[in-house]
């Protein structure tokens, strides 16, 4: 394996940058999905038929404490990945493992928000409004959930391990995934959230 | 025995039974053979288990022949059933049945890994890599997409087929009006294939982007390798958009919930408006390869460079982004409006114009060219007239106006038919014969498949055209019978022949590589055709590792270069070279995803949980895994460089 030490650890070998590369190629297949799943929503955001409707049912304190822990989480992966750059691993790990609570901080406010809505009667059988709001949600959530693993499995082999390019290239591949979840996040409370309150 | 009857079929008949006895027999006879000629270690370590891009690729073509006797069965069938007013050959359930099963496999599990199979195989020999970005990725793709059309395939003896169309319009598809679970394996197997084309996608694109040999920059990529590359980014945007649409079909179907229901504000157009965002550039994901083939196939034995190399990339360029601009001309009559129709009428003509340009640029490539008749020139010579009839009623179709007259009759039956056959079939055969040689070492008879290819031509104008003119007498599309006064009688008997033809232009083709195995002679070149790009420079058979020196380019047709003008195509020693290691989880990881699907299928929760555990399991232990392939030594570079060029 030929590796170039003129760049990051997480570029420097042929392997990484085609990982990298396909990486950035997924999150395009990604952002289809996530459009996709938008349009439905602004197809279907005012037929709800016999059910409630988003101004109804949502509510703004959950919505902002997911906001900010997800937001914050973004943030303290980036700090994760600039110490993997300095080289220093416990900071590093520490970083991610903040990420990782607080991405588990998100998922607890997000199930608790699903079961209020279920409580209101917004189940997921409700109406075409319901099915696809929590559908995006759902999905966004379910990205959340495997991203938790992911991080887990990452932060265990890094402990294991060292900073190698191959675990430095797995950790910053997880951090783009990471930040393209907050960045999906962004779009749902805008265009959900914020827009169904209005 | 509740529990079994969930797997009955429902519309029994004797000849699902004979099927079913077929089925059993056949894995019977394959075991059996495996046991007794002691294969099953070879099938293990040299192919399921397989990460080489050129064995993928070929297991790509084995799987979309076989899926293309299955798809062929049903259209013989249909035509069968057509043949005669009032015909009582099959009922109407059995009918929607087999139209459905017909689109669905000969698009999705004939025609796509057709095309991603020579791209397997093709791509990487023709960039002057070693193997794909993703090697394990590759290998998971071919195995996805083999078990989602294994499980589409059982449909038919376990619980019945999918019966409302490969379009599956809602409310159609609904649990109301399709009781049946074959709609829920229509929304399962094709998601698990899905989801392979999705990866072949990404690995692909990086692929190109990233592992040319030195000196070719992309425009000096060859034809096919650039049409593979705007393939690979049409598939990468447009599949995660079927990932979403047969998600949200599934819940519908299993979970109750309301997207395209009729009440509670569900919305059934929004099927049709996601299914064809998808399905319209998908078709241009079937014909761009298959034009790539031809401008490969047509420079050579043109005997000429290309013309307007630059104009070809732009046209596919072009073609690429208006693919998804078009989507509702497939839904003119169903209520827009005039602006959104007029629009959509415009811009469906419009992908007329680059089309267009690459017709006329093959055409310049043939002129003062030395043309050399060969069975891969017959079928793209074939390819230009005949594809001009389906594209010329296409642009009918596109007028919105006139498509109330149209819209599904067997007009539109005869032109996608006229499109797909000449332009995606004619490309894959001619493509088989063109690189028959390189995969396996002996070409195919030529006498034979010059007849095959006539025998396929005509029939498919026999088959077809009396469609175009029944079809405007008004025979509506998926009728499974007419009236004797309709007066279609004699034209669909005479599509019936056509069809028939057709199945002897592909039994012929079989007899070909019976006939060409048994006595065609081992001993060709590595360039039996004096082609002109890279993969025809290295040896055949061609050695795991493709290239034992990198290739040095300098045009978009090195190896002429290297024979006409003296360009030097290899330069520098021997080095060590690192390959990937075989792997057997993407086998394993796809059955368990069979399994997966069926329990969603039947909603078996339990199996289904289990199955979900166990695909995460296997992802888990690709994180954990430690490898980093293999290296081959130089000294066993230069045996194998010696043993191949001694042969």
């Amino acid at each position: 394996m030929k590796i170039d030490h003129s760049l990051p650890l997480e570029y420097s070998t042929e392997e990484n940058r085609l990982k990298i590369l396909g990486f950035w190629i997924f999150l395009g297949a990604e952002i289809m999905l996530f459009a996709t799943l938008f349009a439905g929503y602004f197809t279907l955001a005012n037929r709800t038929g016999n059910g409630p409707t988003g101004a109804e049912i949502f509510e703004i304190t959950p919505v902002l404490i997911e906001t900010f822990l997800l937001l914050a989480s973004s943030f303290t992966i980036g700090l994760g990945i600039h110490a993997m750059r300095l080289g220093n691993k416990k900071a590093m790990l520490t970083f991610f493992a903040v990420t990782l609570i607080l991405g588990l901080g998100f998922l607890g406010v997000e199930i608790y928000d699903f079961v209020v809505y279920v409580h209101e009667g917004a189940a997921i059988q409700t109406s075409a409004f319901t099915s696809m709001l929590l559908t995006t949600l759902g999905t966004h959530g379910a990205h959340v959930t495997v991203g938790f693993f992911w991080g887990l499995f990452i932060i265990l082999q890094v402990r294991k391990r060292g900073l190698t390019p191959e675990t430095a290239n797995k950790s910053f591949i997880f951090s783009l995934y990471w930040h393209f979840l907050d960045v999906v996040w962004i779009f749902i409370f805008s265009f959900i959230y914020m827009k169904g309150m209005m | 025995m509740d529990f079994f009857d969930r797997f009955a079929i429902p519309h029994a008949s004797p000849a699902i039974y004979a099927s079913m006895v077929a089925i059993v027999l056949t894995s019977v006879a394959i075991v059996a053979g495996l046991t007794y000629f002691k294969k099953w270690g070879y099938l293990w370590r040299e192919w399921l288990t397989t990460v080489d891009h050129k064995r993928i690729g070929i297991m790509y073509l084995l799987s979309a022949l076989l899926m293309l006797f299955r798809g062929g069965v049903d259209a013989i069938m249909m035509r069968a059933q057509l043949a005669a007013p009032e015909s009582k050959l099959l009922d109407a359930q059995h009918y929607n049945e087999i139209f459905t099963t017909h689109g669905v496999v000969m698009i999705l599990f004939m025609a796509m890994p057709f095309i991603i199979g020579f791209m397997n195989f093709v791509v990487p020999l023709q960039i002057g890599a070693r193997d794909v970005a993703f090697p394990r990725l590759n290998a998971i793709s071919f195995w996805l997409f083999f078990m989602g059309a294994m499980l589409f395939n059982i449909s038919f003896v376990v619980g019945g087929s999918p019966d409302a169309g490969w379009t599956s319009y809602f409310p159609l598809a609904g649990n109301e009006f399709s009781e049946s679970v074959g709609t829920n394996y229509y929304m399962i197997a094709i998601q698990i294939a899905g989801i392979g084309t999705l990866m072949t996608g990404i690995n692909f694109m990086t692929t190109i982007l990233k592992m040319r040999a030195p000196g070719m920059t992309l425009m000096k990529m060859p034809m096919f390798t650039w049409s593979s590359l705007i393939t690979n980014a049409i598939i990468v945007f447009a599949f995660p958009v079927l990932t979403v649409l047969l998600a949200m079909g599934t819940m519908d179907r299993l979970f109750g919930t309301q997207f395209f229901t009729t009440e509670n504000g569900g919305m059934d157009m929004l099927w049709a408006n996601f299914f064809w965002v998808w399905g319209h550039p998908e078709v241009y994901i079937l014909i761009l390869p298959a034009f790539g083939i031809y401008s490969q196939v047509i420079s050579t034995f043109a005997r000429r460079n290309l013309y307007g190399y630059k104009s070809m990339v732009w046209s596919m360029v072009i073609i690429s982004l208006l693919s998804f601009l078009v989507w509702v001309h497939h839904f003119f009559t169903m209520g827009q409006g005039a602006l959104a129709n007029s629009i959509f009428s415009i811009t469906t003509m419009a992908i007329a114009v680059p089309t267009g340009v690459k017709i006329f640029n093959w055409l310049l490539t043939l002129w003062k060219g030395k043309i050399v008749i060969t069975t891969p020139m017959l079928y793209s010579m074939l390819f230009i007239p005949l594809f001009t009839i389906g594209g010329v009623t296409g642009v009918m179709l596109g007028m919105s106006a006139a498509d109330y007259q149209y819209h599904n009759t067997m007009f539109l039956v005869a032109h996608f038919h006229m499109v797909i056959i000449p332009g995606v079939v004619f490309a894959m055969l001619a493509g088989l014969t063109f690189y028959w040689p390189k995969m396996f070492g002996f070409m195919l008879n030529e006498r034979i498949g010059k007849l095959t290819a006539w025998i396929i031509a005509i029939s498919t104008l026999v088959a077809f055209m009396p469609m175009f003119f029944t079809g405007l007498d008004g025979q509506a599309r998926r009728m499974y019978t007419y009236s004797e006064a309709t007066g279609f009688g004699p034209l669909n008997m005479i599509s019936f022949v056509g069809a028939l033809g057709l199945a002897a232009g592909f039994v012929l083709l079989v007899y070909n590589v019976y006939y060409s195995t048994r006595y065609a002679s081992r001993d060709i070149s590595a360039d039996p055709w004096d082609a002109r790009t890279l993969e025809w420079a290295t040896h055949t058979p061609v050695p795991s590792y493709n290239f034992a020196v990198e290739p040095q380019v300098s045009s978009e047709e090195p190896l002429w270069d290297a024979k006409k003008n003296g360009h030097e195509l290899f330069k520098g020693e021997y080095k060590e070279i690192h390959m990937p290691n075989n792997s057997g989880v993407p086998f394993i990881m796809s059955s368990i995803f069979f399994v997966w699907g069926f329990s969603f299928v039947f909603s078996l929760w339990i199996p289904l949980i289990l199955a979900t555990i166990g695909i995460f399991a296997c992802m888990t232990h690709r994180s954990f895994e430690k490898d980093h392939g293999h290296h081959i030594s130089v000294k066993e570079i230069e045996e194998t460089e010696e043993k191949l060029r001694g042969a």
